[in-house]
């Protein structure tokens, strides 16, 4: 692997001034915004200006099943949207704001990388495993996983696209940073935000509890034990070196309650803030009971059945009504029912165990969309070292080249040209589901064998 | 003596009451209006409009009218007036109800656009109706929906459709200023035949036995090119109910004469009478009617032919009218001197089975001449293809009419309501509204005067857009446009024929300061001809646009059971694949396989022997015999059963 580092700062400034290149090109005649792959019903921005338009008109912006974003992101976003008159193409300032979001965006995860680096680096050369330490040296995940973000074809279309999902991924990322930072009010503030905007990033607060209370990934809990056992028996001659070795890595293993408790305050504080806001802003036009109701309700209940990337779309317009509830609670509770056997068993990873939470949520959401996909991506990149021998990669690799390559033809056969119908884009979605399937089965084999495999190591 | 008086009292007041008796019998029979003041003042009358079109057509507007005045019986019980709608109006608390059938789509620019016939009786194809309630506003909706189901049994038709809130709205000012109690919906699919005309005519007191109503030949008026069979209910302290039916139908008559006659010159219009076009003649008219007219109407245009040649009016170098009318009504000269258009009246009573009255027309020179149009022609159309979205259009097109309507030019602006209703699965972007005037986009605060939008909710409520605009009044053109997203729908929500598209009810343009009334200056109030009342009414003219039909996307309806069990194969691949490696401990494992390599038997033996070891305990035996057991005592008691 060649050293990533120098050559960062160029090829991210080159990931921008792609974009904004392409912003200019083509000013509006890329049609990405009405793409179902793109956009959903939920991030897509011509449906927040018509939720602007309305509540410019003093209507409720949620009147009319149009808008069903989170109402903090209409005076933000809805003056850009608004058509301009001044020579600029409509939503170009819209679309440099998520330029900028992206960079961001990238920037935290290239940190998020590098606390991780430094744990790991820390962790295994307490566990005197230095061969791997100086395997992995020369990949900085950081930045692998910063340039893998911004690279990601599925990251620029989702920002040029016109939807609000970069800044949905913006704040989950936060949230991640912020808690490997143990910056609780920080990580309460991303956690707060994610969570009102799109609702799936709830399930991240076990990683987030388990960042602020352990640190960031490192391996099993049990090496250490191992570890400090062997050394204290085996090695008295060396016995000084690993005891100030063992306070300071002590704290890194220990819960400490202190940053979650305060996590936590942090947490009411800014959703009784946010929630104020959105009063404020809703006042006199349906309240907060509407928002609930046409924003969380809306991602529950499945209302819009119009194709995306996803399989819930075909499945719920085809189900009997009679199932319909049934089955809703079944794919809900999908997710939810792997939340805790995960952390059980990745507890020591949390940072991996919410790069898993973000895929699992981005495979069975209501309404998927690319960005999803990006973020997860990105996120990938961040355990490079650990999943290094990961199977399938290169299957995985062209199954992703492939799906969005075919998925805009069958949606142009069956939408377009009449030609062909739905089942031919719902297989798309079908095989884009057990894609991301095998990478996230794939992914946590492969991070439970390399645990396996240190684990080996410190044992022989 | 006292004891007798009673007795030879009593057959007097018997006769007397006998007397009476018969007279109340007979009064329905004998009462031809309410001139005896009989019949609590219920009336009854009937016409029929005739009127040559200039496309070589032929319109015939019948009308009857049925009053009920105000009555403690109303009701309960009723002479002339129909119960069932007596019954209508008093249960809903209705104030005001307008129904109509219609097939076919009136042409506004052959047929005129802005005289009363034409705004009165010109409506959208399939069904409309709407109903101004008297009533607080949390009960109107109900009360729509028990008057729907109502109506459908009275017609005969789909009308209980209505019933559903995705189908009916609540314009504010569009159609008619209200507070709130106006609901209106249509249904354009709606197939109307004779099935709706006869619930339609049994209202009438004749029937179609007598009368003008006996004229109505099914084959001739449903090969028409037009039919619009319409009923209009008034209710007021007052006057009491008012009921208005009426049925406009547009025929092409084909006589021999003409026929022959066009050979020669294919300019010539057609020559008709009423034998030829409904089959049958007048003879005679309903007795129960107060009063029992046809009249033919010539047009403006086609007068001002006339009068250049200085001609008798209904006997002329170009046609005669046969047989010669009762009397000519001749609406006033307007202001710039013009003539205005003439009315010639039949009376039905002097006809009767040996005497019958055809009336008709003859024409022996060619003529053309043209209808009047309201300012502006409305069109609407689909923009865009493909299945995902699209944009409808609505367009005005100036008739360049402007000196009839508006006098300078220069600095007036005409003022123009459109009101359209969308069904919730085509989704307009109203932020996207576009008013361009002679192909140049304009600012909309420039244009629009008033804008009401109620937007439409998912499987709840239909979209409605209210627009005043005003135009310049020397505009050519103007196209107002909004994009929508086309709904997907579940696969239950789609009709039988899905694959057909969903229609968009038409819209209505309305041009809030014209309206078209006529005076006719002979005109006697005691003539009380209800038709001629109504002409002379100021009304506003309007205009209804084309239904637009929109193709949406269909799933396969074939296909529900292969995506359940695709879905949920993927859904368990991905369950049962994760709960797998999260499981599975490989240290164990190894362990176990390296324990069992030691010793390993081959299959068949290893089955057997656990197959053995269990039973061997003997419990599983009596197990599986318990259970078999129970199985056959089942089975039994349920065949026997």
């Amino acid at each position: 692997m060649a050293e990533i580092r120098p050559y960062w700062a160029l090829a991210a400034a080159a990931a921008l001034g792609f974009r904004v290149l392409l912003l200019i090109l083509f000013p509006g005649d890329l049609h990405l915004g009405s793409r179902p792959e793109v956009a959903t019903p939920l991030t897509s921005l011509r449906r927040l200006s018509e939720g602007y338009w309305l509540k410019q008109s003093s209507m409720s912006p949620y009147a009319g099943s149009m808008y069903h974003g989170s109402p903090l992101l209409l005076p933000i976003l809805g003056p850009l949207t608004a058509e301009r008159t001044d020579g600029q193409p409509a939503h170009f300032y819209c679309s440099l704001l998520f330029v900028v979001v992206d960079f961001v965006t990238a920037m935290l995860i290239r940190a998020t990388g590098q606390k991780l680096l430094l744990s790991r680096r820390q962790s295994l050369e307490y566990l005197n495993l230095p061969k791997l330490v100086k395997n992995s040296a020369n990949i900085n995940a950081g930045d692998l996983a910063s340039l893998i973000y911004l690279w990601n074809p599925l990251t620029i279309v989702t920002c040029l696209g016109l939807c609000s999902s970069p800044i949905d991924n913006l704040m989950v990322v936060l949230t991640i940073y912020a808690a490997c930072s143990r910056l609780a009010p920080l990580a309460a503030f991303g956690y707060v935000l994610a969570t009102h905007l799109s609702l799936y990033p709830a399930i991240l607060i076990l990683p987030v509890i388990l960042l602020l209370g352990y640190g960031p990934d490192a391996p099993p809990a049990k090496l250490f034990l191992h570890k400090s056992s062997n050394s204290d028996g085996k090695d008295p001659s060396n016995n000084d070196e690993s005891r100030s070795a063992v306070t300071t890595h002590k704290p890194v293993r220990c819960f400490s309650r202190r940053p979650v408790v305060h996590f936590m305050i942090w947490v009411s504080i800014w959703s009784c803030y946010v929630l104020f806001l959105c009063s404020i802003y809703l006042k006199g036009l349906g309240g907060l009971q509407e928002m609930f109701k046409k924003t969380y309700g809306f991602i529950l209940t499945v209302g819009d059945l119009s194709p995306n990337i996803g399989v819930l779309w075909y499945f719920f317009a085809e189900v009997f009504e009679f199932f319909r509830n049934f089955f809703l609670i079944v794919f809900h509770v999908n997710i939810l029912f792997m939340i805790l056997p995960l952390a059980i068993r990745l507890k020591h990873r949390p940072c991996f165990l919410a790069f898993v939470y973000t895929a699992i949520s981005a495979m069975l959401k209501s309404y998927p969309s690319v960005g999803d996909s990006a973020l997860y991506l990105g996120l990938l990149g961040l355990f490079a070292n650990e999943l290094a021998d990961m199977q399938f990669s290169f299957f995985l690799f062209f199954g992703y080249i492939g799906v969005s390559l075919l998925s805009p033809v069958m949606h142009n056969l069956w939408i377009w040209r009449g030609t062909g119908n739905a089942n031919f884009y719902f297989a798309t979605g079908l095989v884009y589901s057990c894609l991301q399937t095998v990478l996230i089965v794939e992914s946590v084999s492969t991070m439970l064998k390399h645990d396996r495999m240190l684990r080996k190591h410190v044992i022989a | 003596m006292a004891s007798l008086r009673p007795l030879s009292r009593g057959p007097f007041l018997l006769l007397l009451i006998f007397f009476v008796f018969s007279l109340s019998l007979l009064r329905p029979i004998q009462g031809n209006g309410g001139s005896d003041g009989g019949g609590g003042g219920e009336e009854f009358s009937e016409e029929l409009l005739l009127k040559p079109l200039p496309d070589r057509k032929v319109l015939a507007h019948f009308h009857f009218r049925s009053a009920a005045p105000p009555s403690a019986a109303n009701g309960r019980h009723h002479h002339l007036f129909p119960k069932a709608i007596a019954q209508l109006v008093q249960k809903f608390q209705i104030r005001e109800l307008e129904l109509s059938f219609t097939q076919g789509r009136w042409n506004y620019e052959r047929w005129g656009g802005s005289d009363p016939i034409s705004t009165r009786n010109a409506k959208p194809p399939g069904v409309e109706l709407w109903a101004l309630f008297d009533l607080p506003t949390e009960e109107i909706d109900p009360t729509w929906k028990n008057l729907t189901h109502a109506l459908s049994g009275l017609f005969c038709a789909s009308i209980n459709f209505l019933e559903s809130p995705t189908a009916y709205s609540s314009p504010y000012w569009g159609f008619l200023s209200n507070n709130g109690n106006l609901r209106y919906g249509a249904l354009p699919r709606e197939a109307v035949c004779t099935e709706n005309l006869t619930p339609w005519l049994k209202i009438l007191p004749c029937r179609d036995k007598a009368g003008i109503a006996s004229l109505l030949y099914r084959p001739s008026i449903y090969k028409g090119y037009y039919h619009s069979q319409r009923l209009r209910l008034l209710s007021s302290e007052s006057k009491g109910i008012i009921l208005e039916q009426t049925l406009t139908v547009v025929l092409q008559p084909n006589s021999y004469t003409s026929s022959l006659l066009s050979s020669s010159d294919a300019q010539l219009q057609p020559s008709w009478s009423l034998s030829q076009l409904f089959k049958k003649e007048m003879t005679g008219k309903c007795v129960l009617a107060k009063s029992s007219k046809i009249f033919l109407e010539l047009e403006r245009g086609l007068l001002e032919k006339i009068v250049e040649i200085r001609d008798d009016s209904w006997s002329n170098s170009f046609f005669d009218l046969f047989p010669s009318p009762d009397r000519e009504i001749k609406e006033l000269e307007n202001s710039n001197g013009q003539v205005g258009s003439s009315l010639y009246e039949y009376k039905v009573d002097n006809s009767n089975e040996n005497k019958p009255l055809d009336v008709g027309i003859t024409w022996k020179l060619p003529l053309v001449w043209s209808s009047v149009h309201a300012p502006f022609q409305a069109s609407r159309f689909l923009m865009g293809s493909g299945n995902e979205r699209g944009s409808i259009a609505i367009s005005l097109q100036s008739t360049q009419t402007h000196d009839q309507y508006f006098g300078d030019l220069n600095d007036c602006t005409v003022p123009v309501i459109v009101l359209q209703v969308v069904p919730w699965y085509v989704k307009v972007y109203y932020h996207t509204l576009q008013i361009s005037i002679d192909g140049k986009p304009q600012t909309l605060s420039d244009v629009i005067e008033k804008i009401q939008v109620t937007p439409s909710e998912d499987k709840l409520l239909p979209g409605t857009l209210e627009i005043m605009l005003r135009f310049p009044c020397s505009m050519l053109s103007a196209t107002l446009s909004l994009d929508f997203d086309k709904g997907f729908l579940h696969i239950d929500e789609y009709p039988p024929d899905a694959n057909q598209g969903f229609d968009i009810p038409s819209a209505l343009v309305t041009f809030p300061n014209i309206y078209s009334s006529r005076s006719y200056p002979d005109y006697d109030v005691s003539d009380d001809s209800s038709l001629l009342h109504n002409l002379q009414e100021k009304y506003l003219v309007r205009s209804y646009t084309e239904v637009l039909l929109v193709p949406l996307t269909t799933p396969d309806f074939s296909m529900p059971y292969n995506v359940i069990t695709f879905t949920c194969t993927v859904l368990a691949l991905y369950f049962g694949s994760l709960l797998n490696v999260l499981r599975r401990r490989i240290g164990e494992e190894e362990r176990l396989l390296a324990k069992k390599d030691s010793a390993r038997p081959g299959l068949v033996p290893l089955l057997f022997s656990r197959l053995s070891s269990k039973l061997k305990g003997r419990k599983l035996l009596l197990k599986v015999v318990f259970v078999a057991l129970v199985a056959v005592v089942w089975h039994y008691f349920l065949n026997s059963s």
